[in-house]
């Protein structure tokens, strides 16, 4: 069976600057997947062309196996490719329900946005993955970090995602809301959908991951299975960008 | 599940009157700082302020300057700034002038019945065009708005200047002065229908927005609450209605033209001006905008494209074309405001609309309308134009030197900003 996502030879460059040379990587149905590196490394560059907010100089995407165009997040979209960024990607000014459907509000027989419905839609959802959150008029700037997190995993999960990609999704949570968003990416994973995770983390995302794949100066220093390395040999992949696996 | 959270208790603290009516606090502190404006010149010109004559007067100085602060609302949402808004009305305004003054008498004939339609809806799709122009400049070619508005504010006023090789344009079309105000009134009895469609679509409309609340198991405000809310809307309605109606036709305007007011003779008839048809036309567009803000994709994609823009973008929102349609719809709005102010005038001249950018984000800011973005009412940049011109004529009541009268409303416009600050400083809205 073909892999869910596969990114094959992809390449950009900004100005001068190489972000990501080359670099394939697949991810299957139920798994989750690790990116791991320094900072300006180009994990956020690389999954940003998946999810549309930038466009590859060269190279191909294939989900499910056939070739797929993802020039814009609306195409990335249809693909059923749903992202958590790094920054959430949240509108400040509107409460959770405008937030959660922002693009994709849901509109009545007159064209107009429901947002009666949209209210009663965000209650279902969230009654299901924060039972605590119940500021829904407020907006969102009210919220705290990880209500904010919920608003934004909320949208991903609402619209059916196949492929989720979370850009740091645990960097601005507490002990406790840490642990929440780890349970839910077991949750989705058993559904079926394919995780991209990105985090400095090592230590959680040998927890979380079921493949961790490393990469500096904008090149894939290589992916390996979690149950087959040790905590120093991602290290040393990430430090030195060597994969001490395949020099052995 | 859902269920669950919508019934769960509230924490049940008692709630003051004001909270329980869930009215905005800012629009409350709006409307009194108006008042407090009116009952102080009110007292100072012994009376003369309050008078139907100069409410009357006061609503129709409004108009165009309050139209065009409703665009503004969603221009400066958005981060962005239009200081070409007097300019584009100046165009527009000499466009409709010499079209219904000089090019259409010829191409058709002098006085013929389509002369002021085909004129208005021109100057609409010029407004539209320039508007359209400036949006694509900023959204496409990523120039500043301030730099391509204040290039269009020199622009856009000398080429109306150059259209009317700098004469004064008149007189203009009978229909056309219509909407300028005073000459264009809808009398007693039909502002009266007006105005009772008003309060019934205002009764429905609060209704109906809880039977909706309640169908989904929201908490809805107790009924006490809502009907309060529905009498002081119901009376607001009233009041303006019943004070523009008792502003009755001088006795020698009558003796002028009785045709007009709808008598064979001057004598014993008795009319009232009524409900302004610019003041019509400001409602109209008020409530047009007020759906597009909160009832519209577009009205959602503004306001959040204003709150993050990379967020809206992420959200696959298109926000270089939502750009060109916010100025496309502020040059369609600057049309209109030419339509009214020329038509007050009855006469386009040079310096139309001179400064109204100025007043038209005056206005806009001291609503409530951040220049941070994000956050702006259509109704706060209403009171706020009104507010405004109040101020301004009330002064020229009293008799305050020009200067000095200048010198308030810029420390006033300050001082509005300032207090809105520490408002959102306090109550912890950004």
């Amino acid at each position: 069976m073909a892999p869910l996502v596969e990114m094959k030879n992809v390449s950009i460059a900004f100005g001068g600057v190489q972000a990501v040379d080359n670099v394939s990587i697949s991810l299957n149905a139920g798994e989750v997947v690790g990116l791991l590196g320094h900072n300006g490394a180009g994990k956020s560059t690389l999954i940003k062309m998946l999810s549309g907010a930038y466009k590859m100089d060269s190279g191909e995407i294939f989900i499910n196996g056939e070739k797929a165009s993802i020039t814009s997040p609306r195409d990335a979209r249809d693909h059923n490719i749903e992202t958590i960024y790094q920054t959430l990607a949240l509108a400040d000014n509107l409460d959770a329900a405008s937030n959660l459907f922002l693009g994709r509000e849901i509109t009545n027989a007159f064209g107009f946005v429901d947002d009666d419905r949209m209210e009663a839609e965000t209650r279902k959802i969230m009654a299901r993955l924060n039972p605590n959150f119940k500021k829904l008029k407020e907006p969102v700037s009210a919220l705290s970090g990880g209500q904010r997190q919920s608003v934004a995993i909320a949208r991903a999960v609402y619209f059916n995602a196949k492929i989720l990609i979370m850009d740091e999704p645990t960097a601005a949570l507490g002990v406790h809301e840490t642990a929440m968003v780890a349970e839910l990416i077991q949750e989705l994973k058993k559904q079926g959908l394919g995780i991209f995770l990105i985090s400095h983390d090592t230590r959680e995302m040998m927890e979380l991951c079921d493949r961790v794949a490393v990469m500096k100066n904008g090149q894939m220093v290589g992916a390996e299975r979690v149950e087959d390395v040790t905590e120093d040999d991602i290290l040393s992949m990430i430090i030195l960008g060597k994969n001490p696996k395949a020099a052995a | 599940m859902s269920d669950q959270t919508a019934h769960a208790p509230k924490t049940q603290t008692k709630r003051s009157f004001f909270q329980e009516l869930e009215l905005d606090t800012r629009l409350l502190g709006m409307i009194g700082a108006f008042i407090l404006v009116a009952l102080v010149f009110n007292i100072m010109t012994e009376g003369r302020f309050l008078t139907p004559r100069n409410i009357f007067n006061l609503t129709i100085q409004t108009v165009s300057v309050a139209i065009m602060a409703t665009g503004m609302v969603f221009v400066i949402v958005t981060r962005h700034i239009d200081l070409s808004v007097g300019a584009v009305l100046a165009t527009c305004s000499a466009f409709m002038a010499m079209s219904q003054v000089r090019w259409l008498p010829e191409m058709l004939e002098l006085g013929h019945w389509a002369i002021p339609w085909i004129t208005i809806v021109g100057g609409l799709i010029i407004g539209a065009l320039i508007g359209a122009f400036n949006g694509w400049m900023i959204g496409y070619l990523s120039i500043p708005a301030f730099i391509v508005t204040l290039g269009g504010f020199l622009v856009w006023r000398n080429v109306g200047w150059y259209m009317t090789e700098g004469q004064t344009i008149g007189p203009l079309n009978e229909t056309f002065k219509t909407f300028g105000g005073i000459s264009g009134t809808l009398g007693g009895p039909v502002s009266w229908v007006v105005g009772i469609i008003a309060m019934i679509a205002t009764v429905v409309l609060i209704f109906n927005s809880r039977r909706v609340k309640t169908k989904h198991g929201f908490n809805v405000k107790p009924m006490w609450a809502e009907v309060s809310l529905a009498a002081i809307c119901v009376a607001a309605i009233a009041g303006f209605i019943g004070i523009l109606t008792s502003y009755s036709v001088p006795e020698r305007v009558v003796a002028r033209d009785p045709s007009r007011f709808g008598c064979e003779v001057a004598e014993g008839c008795t009319p009232v001006y009524g409900l302004p048809i610019s003041v019509l036309l400001l409602i109209a567009v008020a409530a047009a905008m007020t759906i597009i803000a909160q009832k519209t994709r577009l009205g959602r994609y503004i306001f959040a494209t204003g709150g993050n823009p990379d967020a809206a973008e992420l959200s696959g929102i298109n926000t270089r074309m939502l750009t060109v349609k916010i100025f496309t719809l502020m040059g369609i709005l600057c049309g209109l405001a030419a339509l009214v102010a020329s038509a007050r005038l009855a006469n386009h001249t040079n310096d139309i609309g001179t400064l109204d950018e100025l007043r038209v984000i005056a206005a806009a800011v001291i609503g409530g309308t951040a220049l941070s973005g994000g956050l702006g009412t259509i109704y706060g940049a209403i009171l706020g134009a009104l507010i405004m011109q109040s101020l301004q004529s009330g002064m020229a009541m009293v008799g305050v030197d020009a200067p000095l009268q200048n010198l308030v409303v810029g420390a006033v416009l300050v001082l509005a900003v300032f207090i809105d600050i520490q408002y959102r400083k306090r109550v912890g809205a950004k």
